[in-house]
């Protein structure tokens, strides 16, 4: 199985049937990717295949072959992609478990839609969950990486 | 202010100098015996602070970060007593160490919202100590009176001018004796306490680099999973294991006390071996057990007399000019913290390593020391960065099945429970079932207040001792009933139940208070005065309860006219040596559905280490809080829990969340705790607001739509 991942090219040998996630953890030791539900319920696993958002806990890792998977440890080198910026910025995280995955949704969010509402970021983050409640700091930071890409761009 | 280390505790004070060159400072926490069994036999000599000779300032931290911001509360505590350059300041976490004794609890755990209750001093001390070693470095270097120099952000500066930073001084500091005098600042000389910071450990949270317990892999690491019975306290009868042994991956399937375990080289052909599997469990007496059943043995037992908890006045003597009677109920609610229940357990023969996202290390090193046969200290606990706590990660279920399994494989296993597994583990906020009695006199003051509460007991669970035969979480929230009412009693009946019960956020408080504020907006209700004015009218003896309700009434403008079909409801606790207040402005649409648009929250915590975290810590309760009041449910039928994994045990998402403000009430008070407290007042404000709106009294949550639903 080849694919691109965080910009490197890689081969795996394991069932096709894999969830993308467990290939991460497990046979790859990425491990910034959480795992929270396993049923693409709470997006903790959310990663980026050719750029979208997707939930890595169901998804084979045979639907990525031939393309580019991002991960939070590809997203930036050292955290300076301006949604993390902005995460820090806003101090976003608690427990900081769901955070790769918010991060993860976040960043497709604005890479499509550099200018979202605030009824355009709960559509695009509803699907992450955050038990610590950090939702009105995540919204504000989403606004906050959108203003940082709008000047960088 | 001034602190003396007495005589006998001197010897607890040690300090020593790093090989690398620099000033190791710790002493040991003053203990006290909650959990008798976890006292420590030995003292070990410990560092929770290190000054570096690059002037970096290193805090180990004992306590468990799990999102309440400990890893940043403990440093600002140290820093300030020690006049440090918070820019240099550092965390690390610590090993698991007698010296780590948290000292609410008497041992190494976090939990109760105790972690600046508890170190509020002992840490501060910390700091100072090392201050003075540094400041009696440097007039020692100069040849001047220690009390001609002061210290600022790093460094000592003699009256002269001459200044030498902390890093230079820490090899001379570490070889001085350790002062018995710890002078600690005067508040009102804080420069960091009270001030804001941002957190230590964000940077780490949004790269992936933060290391959770899931996240560990020792080299030749298993990994299990566990097929439990379906229904509570069955027994395993057979089990056939061919299936999931032709899995690819799979190493090992084996029965253990709570289950059969598939062990293999990753979660994902673990947990194909597991659904391959073949077992006849043994069901038992509890396959009819039901929610409905349990809850009519509740509401039965409120018939009859309970343990008598307060009691203030005569209650029967008293005969109201109005009375009014309720019965509030609370259902069981899991923790659903986001990482699931996960240990990595190492047994080695002698020696135990053990890797968890864990809120009691000092707990585990006991616990597993006992299962394993060996003495404590060859128990090594690696705290791990925890993905929610919530009391959940205070259990010891996750760490004792992990040593198990590692002790059968001979291997490092990591025992990882899936969502649905996590969901039906056992551990869940008790159900609750409250009778109340109230009554007015001909003026409208409240004369009577009865409460009769009946659940299972969190201490029992625990192993904790019942204060006068009551379990003290179980009445925690009404037995402090702050309205000055002349006639009062408070009455706990214990009902046990095949459901396991545990500490939830907040504890007791979180369905007590729902019901003791729902139930006083009742009597307000029935006095006919505004909710707001008939508390604040008896709160006249309760000061601390009385200043967050009217400041966050008047932050909310309460009693103004709101935005056409939007409500106020308003509520106030105490926990943890917290007082909280909270109004919440709610809708309703048509068809019953409830929107929670906004929380006001008025804290008064005492003196304050961190606002910026205080107010985080309010905002994440209250929607914890929510998160429950609309959604939290765990329900039993036929001896199974109904519920899951997120489909069928919603969480809040971004799009109920309410915007929330927070005020801080300025205090000289003694810290009180912050993860906890903002979490009580939540559902009865906005059940008290539902009533504004609907005119209908919900006595039972969580709140359901169907209820409110107009005709």
């Amino acid at each position: 199985m080849r694919l691109t991942l965080n910009g490197k090219k890689i081969s795996v040998d394991v069932p096709p049937d894999t969830p993308l996630l467990w290939v991460l953890r497990d046979t790859l030791g990425l491990t910034g990717t959480k795992f929270g539900c396993g049923q693409a319920l709470c997006g903790a696993c959310t990663v980026h295949l050719d750029g979208a958002a997707i939930r890595s806990c169901t998804t084979p890792v045979s639907a990525a072959e031939g393309k580019r998977v991002t991960t939070i440890e590809g997203l930036s080198r050292n955290g300076e992609h301006p949604v993390q910026v902005a995460w820090q910025k806003v101090d976003v995280p608690q427990c900081g478990y769901c955070q790769s995955g918010q991060i993860m949704s976040a960043s497709a969010l604005l890479a499509k839609n550099p200018h979202p509402t605030d009824a355009e970021i709960e559509a695009a983050m509803n699907g992450n969950i955050c038990r610590c409640g950090t939702y009105n700091q995540i919204r504000e930071a989403v606004h906050a990486a959108a203003r940082m890409l709008r000047k960088e761009a | 202010m001034s602190v003396i280390i007495n005589e006998s505790r001197r010897g607890f004070l040690k300090t020593s100098v790093l090989a690398g060159g620099g000033l190791v400072v710790g002493f040991m926490l003053p203990g006290a015996a909650r959990f008798a069994a976890a006292a420590s036999p030995v003292f070990r000599p410990n560092a929770y602070l290190r000054i570096g000779s690059d002037n970096s300032v290193t805090v180990l931290c004992g306590l468990s970060e799990m999102g309440q911001g400990v890893h940043t509360a403990i440093p600002m505590l140290v820093a300030e007593e020690l006049d440090a350059d918070w820019s240099k300041i550092r965390v690390e976490q610590a090993a698991t160490d007698p010296a780590f004794k948290n000292p609410i609890f008497g041992l190494q755990a976090t939990g109760g919202s105790s972690a600046v209750r508890g170190h509020w001093e002992p840490m501060r001390k910390a700091g100072a100590t090392a201050r003075a070693m540094l400041i009696a470095a440097a007039a020692e270097t100069w040849k001047v009176d220690p009390a001609s120099c002061k210290t600022e952000k790093g460094e000592v500066i003699h009256s002269s001018g001459k200044r030498l930073s902390y890093g230079k001084l820490a090899e001379k500091a570490g070889k001085l004796a350790v002062p018995q005098v710890a002078t600690l600042k005067d508040p009102s000389k804080f420069t960091i306490l009270g001030k804001g910071a941002k957190r230590l450990d964000t940077a780490v949270k949004v790269t992936g680099r933060a290391k959770f317990g899931l996240d560990v892999k020792p080299p030749g690491m298993l990994t299990a999973v566990i097929e439990r019975s379906p229904v509570i306290g069955g027994k395993l009868g057979s089990f056939n294991a061919d299936k999931p042994k032709s899995v690819p991956g799979v190493k090992q399937v084996v029965a253990i006390p709570t289950g059969v375990a598939v062990l293999a080289d990753g979660y994902w052909s673990a947990k194909k071996g597991r659904e391959l599997l073949e077992i006849k469990w043994n069901d038992g007496a509890n396959a009819t057990l039901s929610s409905e059943s349990i809850r009519a043995d509740f509401a039965e037992a409120t018939g009859k007399p309970g343990l008598v908890a307060r009691k203030d006045g005569d209650i029967a003597a008293v005969a109201p000019a109005k009375r009014i009677e309720a019965i509030y109920e609370a259902p069981y609610l899991a923790h659903s913290c986001m990482e699931p229940m996960n240990c990595t357990a190492w047994f080695k023969g002698g020696e135990l390593e053990v890797w968890a996202s864990t809120q009691a290390p000092g707990l585990n090193q006991v616990v597993l020391a006992q299962l394993a046969g060996i003495a404590p200290e060859k128990v090594t606990v690696h705290t791990m960065y925890l993905g929610g706590g919530f009391g959940r990660r205070f259990a010891q279920d996750f760490a004792v099945d992990a040593t198990i399994l590692s002790k059968i494989a001979g291997a490092p296993v990591k025992l990882v429970y899936s969502r649905e597994d996590d969901t039906r583990a056992m551990f869940y906020r008790p159900a609750s079932v409250c009778k109340f009695s109230g009554g007015l006199d001909d003026a409208g003051k409240p004369v009577l207040f009865s409460a009769r509460s009946v659940c299972s007991s969190i201490a029992q669970a625990a192993q904790m001792p019942f204060e006068k035969g009551i379990d003290s979480f179980a009445v925690e929230g009404i037995s402090q009933m702050p309205y000055s009412i002349a006639n009062v009693q408070v009455e706990w009946a214990q009902k046990e139940t095949p459901v396991g019960v545990w500490f939830w956020r907040s504890v007791g408080h979180s369905q007590n208070i729902y019901f003791v504020e729902s139930f006083i907006d009742e009597l307000a209700v029935l006095a006919g005065r505004d909710p707001f004015e008939f508390r604040r009218a008896f709160l006249d003896k309760a000061p601390r309860y009385k200043g967050v309700l009217e400041l966050a009434a008047e932050r909310a403008s309460w009693g103004k006219p709101l935005a056409a079909g939007r409500f106020h409801g308003i509520a106030v606790g105490e926990s943890f040596g917290s007082y909280v207040a909270e109004v919440a402005e709610v809708s309703v649409a048509k068809d019953g559905e409830v929107r929670v648009h906004r929380i006001v929250c008025a804290v008064d915590c005492g003196m304050t280490v961190n606002p910026d975290i205080i107010k985080r810590q309010m905002e994440s309760a209250i929607m914890y809080g929510l998160s429950a009041a609309l959604h939290g449910k765990i329900s039993i039928k036929d001896g199974r829990i109904e519920q899951g994994n997120f489909d069928q045990y919603a969480i809040l998402r971004m799009g109920e969340a309410p915007r929330v403000d927070v005020h801080i009430v300025p205090s000289h008070e003694a810290p009180g705790g912050v993860g906890e407290p903002g979490l009580p007042p939540l559902a009865p404000a906005v059940v008290n607001a539902l009533f504004a709106a609907t005119g209908k009294r919900l006595r039972k949550l969580p709140i359901d739509p169907a209820e409110l639903k107009q005709a």
